[in-house]
């Protein structure tokens, strides 16, 4: 199923969770919503749902306008971030829950949780309560019981934020291929970067209820769209070099030579300006035109990840290099074309 | 120390323990002794025989199964009734949304305040403009709804997530399957609780049944036993016998449930 968001707003008093949402989910489509805490996407998932009113604006399901259809009758599956089971029912009766609801014959339930049940592995424990089971066989349940009606739509609240390392990478692969085996429209919040790009074929990126960016996953890290998106993706975090442009060239602060890239077209001479650099973008020079202090180095494989001193600023950088880095040595740095972005300092504006 | 503490806390809880129950040991021995056992002085503790005499001639002389079904008609509606209104109530006050809900539910909660004694004269004559003076229905009706009870299970309520709520809705639950199918199952130890406190306020229920009840077939045990003692005064091992058959059936309940009935009322009395 297509759903559309169109200008969706939602206040809590004069407070403004979400702010003229737009959106559109594509069918079968896995959507991320990405963002810090507090941004709005559990709002955003509600109102989806249909437990929380719009304030403004519509949701669309394909051709019909949901935004005042209650939830029992939007048909969409919602998997809490607390997993919601009732505790006093057995596994199977939490799975047979909406079926129940509709009144399918009990033989049909279970049959039909058998079938979904062992889609997500909880087969074997069909007359066990929720309590009885490890977090990852809740979540499994929980969804199970989400997809059992066959939902139009099935949007999961940080499903993963109650288990541990291990078992967050296998769910969110399980997710994925769960989601990919029934084709069903998702919408997977997390406020985990690395658990978006992994995961979905599209990431929304909000903060304080704006949207960001709406892009590809790729897109996202690639060609970020301000300097709060370049920040939010990327382990380890992007580094910032302040500086100002000349003669077309970027100059960084108590730097003598400048950077001269051609992205650099079109940013105003003068202009103080923040470069950001992805840790991966820089590569060493006889005569590069940054000069950088080795601080400390971490081998990782073939690449080393070394902390850096330019000038005061301290930042990272995987650097391919045969001679070695030892700390308090002097080198002299470049950077690629991919990875580099420029921003306003003030307005966090992607200006190249 | 710490142990010659405890000895003594010990010693106190044993003590008192006692004393609660002697008077109830008492009673269930003289139900068994003969006339000349229960005035003898100084006094016998173990009747010659447990015969059921005593309780044969008990029943004699007053309608005493009557009383009894009484008791648990009027016990089994008004906790069957109270109960169902009191899962409502605390439903729509822990749940659903409607304006002065908050003033309502303070409003309730003042008025358990007022003794019921003080209530006793205008329920007395709403019964007679109810025609149902003198009648089992004036046991029962009054007692039919309960702030106190709806006030336990609606702490209760408050206790289960709103995301198990919006789950069931989300699944095509409407409120009153979520209240049936999800609500009350979780509620039982705090609906144990209830009915039991239920159960034992109606059976040992004593004035209001002296007020509205006269006709002898008509009384519930308690009321029964008084109107009993004051005429069978000279035989105590008939009264004591009397009594037993009153008490018993709370006391044996209450052995069996007393874990929910502390339980519950803690629990209760945690929120809010
Ligand atoms: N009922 C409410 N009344 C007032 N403010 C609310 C209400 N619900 C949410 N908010 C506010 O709206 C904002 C967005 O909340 P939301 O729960 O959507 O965040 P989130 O992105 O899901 O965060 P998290 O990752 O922590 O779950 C928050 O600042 C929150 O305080
Ligand atoms: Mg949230």
């Amino acid at each position: 199923m297509r759903v559309r968001l169109d200008h969706v707003t939602k206040r809590f008093g004069s407070f403004t969770a979400v702010e003229d949402f737009n959106a559109t989910l594509e069918d079968g489509e896995l959507v991320c919503l990405l963002g810090p805490s507090g941004c709005g996407k559990s709002t955003l998932l509600n109102m989806l749902s249909g437990i929380l009113p719009l304030t403004e604006g519509k949701i669309w399901f394909d051709k019909d306008d949901v935004t005042k259809v209650p939830p029992e009758k939007r048909g969409v599956g919602l998997v809490f971030q607390n997993y919601a089971l009732y505790p006093h029912l057995t596994v199977q009766d939490n799975i047979c829950f909406p079926l129940e609801t509709q009144r399918v014959p009990k033989k049909d339930r279970i049959e039909q949780a058998q079938e979904i049940a062992k889609l997500v592995h909880v087969d074997m424990l069909m007359h066990r309560r929720p309590g009885e089971l490890s977090g990852g066989q809740q979540q499994r349940v929980a969804i199970a019981r989400a997809l059992i009606k066959n939902p139009r739509l099935l949007l999961l609240d940080e499903p993963l934020s109650n288990l541990d390392a291990r078992l967050r990478l296998e769910m969110r692969e399980e997710i994925r291929r769960i989601q990919q085996r029934t084709k069903v429209t998702a919408v997977f919040v997390t406020h985990d970067q690395e658990e978006a790009l992994a995961i979905s074929d599209r990431i929304i990126l909000m903060k304080n209820g704006i949207t960001q960016q709406n892009d590809l996953p790729q897109a996202l890290y690639d060609n970020p769209a301000n300097q709060f998106v370049a920040s939010f993706l990327g382990n380890p975090p992007i580094n910032y070099i302040p500086g100002r442009m000349q003669d077309g060239a970027f100059l960084a602060d108590g730097a003598a030579e400048p950077i001269r890239m051609p992205i650099f077209h079109g940013v105003p001479d003068g202009k103080k300006v923040v470069l950001a650099v992805r840790s991966e973008a820089f590569t060493t020079e006889e005569n590069g035109p940054i000069p950088a202090e080795v601080s400390r180095v971490y081998t990782m494989g073939k690449e080393e990840m070394a902390w850096l001193q330019i000038g005061d600023i301290e930042f990272r950088a995987y650097i391919d290099n045969e001679e070695g880095l030892v700390p308090g040595k002097q080198i002299r740095l470049n950077v690629r074309r991919r990875g580099v972005f420029v921003f306003d300092p003030e307005s966090g504006e992607r200006l190249a | 120390m710490r142990h010659v503490y405890r000895f003594f806390i010990y010693l106190f809880l044993t003590v008192m323990g006692l004393i609660m129950f002697l008077p109830f040991l008492w009673m269930f021995l003289s139900a068994f002794k003969t006339s000349a056992e229960v005035t003898a002085s100084p006094p016998v503790w173990i009747p010659s025989s447990f015969s059921l005499i005593n309780f044969q001639l008990a029943f004699e002389k007053a309608p005493f199964l009557r009383y009894f079904i009484n008791s648990v008609v009027v016990m089994i509606s008004s906790v069957l009734v109270t109960t169902v209104t009191s899962i409502l109530a605390a439903f729509a006050f822990s749940r659903l949304r409607f304006p002065g809900r908050q003033t309502l539910f303070s409003m309730l909660l003042s008025m358990m305040m007022i003794p019921f004694e003080m209530l006793i004269i205008t329920n007395y004559t709403t019964v007679i403009d109810l025609g149902i003076y003198d009648t089992i229905w004036a046991l029962i009706l009054p007692f039919t709804s309960s702030i106190f009870y709806t006030y336990i299970l609606k702490n209760f309520f408050d206790t289960v997530p709103e995301s198990l709520y919006w789950s069931a809705r989300i699944d095509g639950a409407s409120n009153w399957h979520y209240l049936w199918r999800v609500m009350v199952p979780m509620a039982r130890p705090s609906l144990t609780t209830v009915i039991l406190l239920n159960a034992l306020a109606s059976w040992n229920s004593f004035m209001w049944p002296m007020y509205v009840i006269i006709k002898d077939t008509n009384r519930t045990l308690p009321w029964g036993l008084q109107v009993f003692t004051t005429e069978a005064g000279s035989n105590p091992e008939q009264q004591m016998a009397a009594s037993t058959v009153v008490v018993l059936p709370m006391i044996i309940l209450f052995l069996f449930a007393r874990k929910y009935i502390v339980g519950g009322v803690a629990r209760g009395g945690l929120k809010g």
